[in-house]
């Protein structure tokens, strides 16, 4: 018998760990795949979903960007996630990129740093280890402290791809929560960190970047450089679904603004 | 009469089962992780798993090694060994013989209160009042470092080290001591002498205890440690066994979520160890 229970647990178990892959559109569910940046807005979207229609379900496939683009091009998906725009490439097998937000990342510091404003290159800089003092970005002496994120992180992810310092950033702390990173900078007059905008609060200071003070509308607008698109990708010439359809029309409506904003990221309508 | 038999039949099946739920977890949970922690080994190679000093999970060109979070952890729990060890056995002499009973209710009161306050709220004040202090007092750019963190597992072993320490010294006889006052030695050199070396393997139990409980704490840990996979120094940033594991885990896919349960099952094997210890004192404890 704790045989056949140990069994049962572990095939529980295991199953869970392939739940999410390869599920059929069949009427009633809603399948998306890509960007695990995506993951908390998409999920609190899919949940809102699922609870205004009975017997729907969705379900979301954390497999990165890339994958999630080609997935909904082979048709394994309903809606592919995206967390960059498509290339032209991307456009020419047909297809289609609809913004449903955009991922601003502050950059932030102690509020005693007389720093206020910082060129992208030297923010890059500064996460490689090659400016070290803030004086050399007009501070006042004193080591630069760079926070990051974990690795896997979201908006680490973001941050390095838009800084373009992917694997090259050293940190001298990883914290896993964006509560942590602003803490962390809040109580240290050297530190660097950065976090997603809608949380930045008001023990840090987030710089202007390339004399752009982040805000929703300059996030919105482009002027902004530090963000990034969220893109639902869907396929030109193949009709989604019902229930697809109608997810895709839930979240692109201004119902959807409110759960958008609230998981932290700026909505595109 | 016989409903009475079928009645205690029944209640002895209901003891079994739930006897059996503590050993199907650990069945459980062992199965489990060394299915789900060797096939990253297999694929990453035992000896580049276990010997390589760099840990890149997520990048273009990933590399596994956790040397870095396997000697952090060994430096990590012997820093706190050292530091609370020395702090909680002589407590634990003083509670034992020496205080008078007020003072040794009050003082076990609080150290109780000590071990039940939760793993976050010692990370938390680390974080807020640790890691700023020791960022001023040895002038360095960041506070979060090894030493940090050696410095809250050592307070966080504390209550085990004394409370177990206090059992052992409580149960010596007391015609032991006795008989050593009584042979003209001074009441420390009695409790130094005589107490002390009778109730060895209960101490010996409590310092292994500490052991177990710094090795596997991750949360207030991950709080103050800065998390960075350096190789460990008394300033550094660092990570842990715990701390590898958890930090990656919610975000983590593929080869690297495989290789995270490759550390929990080092881990798990150290914690295996630590406990054979502990076993290996508390009979001989019994021989005595």
């Amino acid at each position: 018998m704790k045989k056949i229970a140990i069994f049962f647990v572990l095939a529980v178990m295991t199953a869970s760990i392939f739940a999410g892959c390869g599920q059929k559109s069949d009427s009633g569910t809603v399948s998306t795949d890509g960007s695990t940046s995506m993951e908390k807005v998409i999920g609190a979207l899919g949940e809102a979903f699922e609870q205004e229609y009975d017997s729907v379900t969705f379900t979301y496939n954390p497999t990165g960007s890339g994958t999630g683009i080609q997935a909904v091009s082979e048709g394994r998906c309903d809606i592919g996630l995206s967390s960059r725009n498509l290339k032209d490439e991307e456009k020419e097998q047909g297809l289609s990129e609809t913004v449903l937000a955009y991922d601003g990342i502050a950059v932030i510091v102690n509020p005693e740093n007389d720093v206020s404003d910082l060129s992208v290159e030297d923010i890059a800089k500064i996460y490689k280890g090659e400016i070290t003092n803030w004086k050399d970005v007009g501070g006042k002496d004193g080591e630069i402290v760079p926070i990051g994120r974990e690795a896997g992180s979201g908006t680490r992810d973001g941050f390095e791809s838009i800084t373009k310092t992917e694997d090259a950033c050293k940190y001298h702390q990883e914290l896993t929560s964006t509560g942590d990173v602003i803490t962390t900078v809040g109580g240290n007059p050297n530190a660097i960190g950065y976090a997603s905008l809608a949380s930045v609060s008001d023990s840090v200071k987030a710089v202007s970047v390339n004399g752009v003070t982040p805000s929703e509308e300059t996030v919105k607008d482009g002027s902004y450089v530090v963000q990034r698109p969220f893109v639902l990708v869907t396929k030109e010439d193949k009709k989604l679904s019902g229930t697809a359809q109608k997810f895709f029309d839930y979240v692109t409506s201004s119902d959807a603004s409110d759960i958008i904003s609230k998981a932290g990221v700026v909505p595109a309508k | 009469m016989k409903n009475k038999k079928a009645f205690e039949n029944m209640i002895h099946g209901i003891f079994l089962m739930l006897g059996l739920i503590a050993v199907g977890c650990v069945l459980l949970i062992t199965v489990y992780l060394v299915i789900a922690g060797i096939p990253a080994i297999r694929e990453i190679g035992l000896f580049k798993f276990l010997f390589g000093k760099t840990w890149e999970s997520t990048s273009a060109n990933p590399s596994y090694g956790i040397l870095p979070f396997i000697l952090t952890s060994i430096y990590g729990t012997a820093g706190a060994i050292i530091i609370g060890v020395p702090i909680g056995f002589l407590t634990a002499v003083y509670l034992s013989k020496i205080a008078p009973q007020k003072i040794k209710a009050a003082v076990g009161t609080a150290v109780s209160l000590l071990a039940g306050i939760p793993s976050v709220v010692y990370g938390l004040v680390g974080m807020l009042v640790l890691v700023p202090g020791i960022r001023e007092i040895f002038h360095l750019a960041d506070g979060a470092s090894l030493l940090a963190a050696i410095i809250v597992l050592a307070i966080m072993i504390l209550p085990s080290i004394i409370k177990v320490s206090v059992t052992a010294l409580d149960a010596v006889p007391k015609e032991y001591e006795d008989a050593s006052l009584a042979l003209g030695a001074t009441p420390v050199e009695t409790y130094f002498k005589v107490s002390v070396p009778a109730a060895k393997s209960g101490i010996a139990a409590a310092v292994v205890l500490g052991i177990g409980r710094a090795i596997g704490e991750a949360m207030a840990v991950m709080m103050v440690s800065g998390n960075v996979a350096n190789m460990p120094g008394l300033f550094q940033s660092v990570r842990f066994l715990t701390t590898a594991v958890a930090s990656e885990m919610s975000y983590s896919s593929g080869l690297q979520r495989q290789a995270l349960f490759s550390i929990a099952l080092v881990l798990f094997l150290f914690i295996m160890l630590i406990n054979a210890t502990l076993n290996f004192f508390l009979k001989g404890k019994k021989g005595d």
